[in-house]
């Protein structure tokens, strides 16, 4: 599988978001999209996605994914964004069930064969199968995500874009949502895409990265290559590793007080 | 057996509530006669006595229109509370009621009908009506406020239903002799009903109601935000502009057969909800139904309370449906803030 992003730019009211990001990802790779705040990481995902309008060109093994139908970009790419409407009354089996939506076919009344074997499959991997008729409402924040999850392992895209996935988790879900990711990756071909905040994250699940800065590329290819500490340095101001020590060292000294 | 149930139970409360309906009034029809005269009529023998008369040309096309308005609306209700993830969406909070009685209005009162179709320029007119003013509140509030919010639509929506009543009105206060049949618009009555307008309620449900069912598992992954939508592959803005021409079509028909009968679409589908959950693949079905029999019962009441006069059905459903209004707002609002 080969995603290929070329010369890609998104304004947004008039104003120019992105500029000109291009790269290239294959399956099995976990791309890390990081950078300042305002650095135009969602916009990018959002662009892939088509849920806002950018110039420049993007195919998926050769094809454009401009001219793909809904249905069919929903089967290649999934999308794991970080807020989502309120789907306040509905089951948590109903959530993941939507995923399948784009593998319906029929005109009048759209059936799909493998909806209640994918579904198990997808529920059983998040571990939600316990909770599959709580409503979303009386879920907690991590649960919540774990069933967006869930119905993006249901749809079953090649491509999955995830913005700031663990953003309001806690440590535990945090480990546990990287954890499921990485075995999502290993199954097949398939390419991950994230927006990451946590640069300790990033540098330990990621093997490749793309580095923004107020919506230009910095560098993209693979991970070492890219979040050196002089570019880290360069797109923070600041002395980005340091700082990052710094925080670790608090575990080696036993009673510190930060 | 629980499936059984559930398909059944509606069923028969429907039944009831039409039985309920044909049967009482200022003459009273027992079931067994009801029954007795519509086996005899549907034999095709000649209605004989007055009972069977007043049943079968006076009571019977009016409580079926009655059931068919009140399922046509409050299906519209619950498309539209799904499709724009607003639990007070409606054709009389969004305007779209009050925009076809604007355009019904227009063609009374200057026979402004369009030139293809001219013997249905009231029912045209309340259509196109109904749809312009859909589109005029949506693009409104989408230019003043990008999100869509609850409280922009619904403001908007207000300020539309007062703009379109002034104009109503206005028109009104020029229109003569017609002002009769004008004002019978704005109130919302379902008396004087015929067999025809049951067929072409009945048609119009049928068509746009295919077409709303038919979007369910949509509205469903609407239910997560649009773009949550369009992630999972629904063609978002495909699937918005049917079901807003379905639910403008739909309304516009009611309008112009039973003038503006509001809050049925806003109350019934929460009713509903409370029975079938929020997955649209029932809710729809069960809005469907209990707006019928909500409707039949709500006529019913509005010409027997203050026998022999008639109160229109609309003022009975706007009495409630305020109250209810206000119920739900709180409601909304209490959740939000929790």
């Amino acid at each position: 599988m080969r995603l290929t992003v070329e010369n890609l730019s998104v304004s947004l009211s008039g104003h120019p978001v992105l500029r000109e990001v291009s790269f290239t990802a294959r399956g099995g790779e976990w791309w890390m999209v990081t950078g300042p705040n305002g650095a135009g990481k969602t916009t990018l995902l959002r662009a892939i996605a088509r849920t806002v309008a950018y110039a420049g060109e993007t195919t998926l093994d050769g094809h454009s994914l401009r001219s793909m139908r809904r249905g069919a970009l929903a089967r290649e790419l999934g999308v794991l964004s970080q807020i989502h409407g309120d789907a306040g009354g509905q089951t948590v089996e109903e959530i993941v069930r939507l995923g399948r939506y784009a593998r319906r076919t029929g005109l009048l009344f759209p059936r799909d064969p493998g909806e209640g074997e994918a579904v198990e499959a997808a529920l059983a991997a998040a571990g939600l199968t316990e909770l599959r008729g709580r409503r979303m409402a009386d879920l907690s924040g991590g649960e919540r995500q774990r069933v967006y999850l869930a119905q993006v392992i249901a749809q079953d895209p090649r491509v999955l874009l995830l913005d700031e996935p663990v953003n309001h988790l806690d440590l535990r879900h945090q480990q546990q949502l990287f954890q499921l990711l990485r075995a999502w990756l290993g199954q097949g071909d398939r390419l991950l895409i994230s927006v990451v905040h946590d640069l300790s994250l990033a540098k330990k699940y990621g093997t490749h990265a793309l580095l923004l800065s107020e919506g230009c590329p910095l560098g993209a290819g693979p991970l070492q290559e890219v979040l050196t500490d002089e570019a880290l340095n360069a797109a923070w101001q600041m002395d980005v590793a340091g700082w990052m020590r710094s925080l670790a060292a608090v575990w080696d000294t036993p009673g510190t007080q930060a | 057996m629980r499936r059984l149930l559930r398909w059944l139970l509606p069923a028969a409360l429907l039944l009831a509530a039409l039985m309920l309906g044909v049967g009482a009034g200022s003459v009273a029809i027992s079931p067994g006669e009801t029954l007795s005269i519509l086996s005899a009529a549907l034999r095709g023998e000649a209605a004989a006595g007055s009972h069977a008369v007043i049943l079968l040309s006076v009571r019977l096309p009016r409580v079926l229109c009655v059931a068919l308005a009140g399922a046509s609306l409050s299906l519209c209700g619950a498309a539209m509370q799904g499709l724009l993830r607003n639990p007070l969406a409606d054709g009389s909070t969004l305007g779209v009621s009050s925009g076809a009685s604007l355009g019904a209005v227009l063609s009374l009162a200057f026979g402004l009908r369009p030139p293809f179709w001219p013997e249905g320029g009231v029912m045209a007119m309340a259509m196109l009506f109904a749809f312009l003013s859909l589109v005029l509140i949506l693009s409104l509030s989408l230019a003043l406020d990008r999100s869509l919010q609850t409280g922009s639509i619904i403001l908007l929506g207000v300020i539309f239903s007062m703009f379109a009543t002034s104009c109503i009105s206005l028109v009104t206060a020029f229109a003569g002799e017609k002002i009769k049949s004008i004002t019978f618009w704005t109130m919302g009555s379902l008396s004087g009903s015929t067999y025809r307008d049951a067929l072409v309620l009945c048609i119009a449900l049928v068509l746009c109601g295919g077409v709303l069912l038919r979007f369910a598992p949509e509205l469903n992954a609407f239910s997560m935000g649009e773009e949550e939508a369009a992630h999972l592959g629904v063609a978002v803005r495909g699937v918005k502009l049917t079901v807003l021409i379905a639910v403008s079509v739909l309304i516009g028909v009611c309008v112009s057969i039973g003038g503006t009968i509001s809050f049925v679409g806003l109350v019934m589908p929460h009713m509903a909800r409370m029975l079938s959950g929020p997955d649209h693949r029932r809710l729809l079905g069960a809005s469907m139904v209990s707006g019928a029999i909500f409707l039949v019962l709500t006529d019913l009441v509005s010409r027997t309370i203050v026998s022999p006069m008639e109160l229109p059905v609309g003022v009975v459903t706007s009495l409630i449906g305020a109250v209810a209004f206000v119920v739900l707002f709180r409601r909304t609002k209490g959740g939000r803030a929790a």
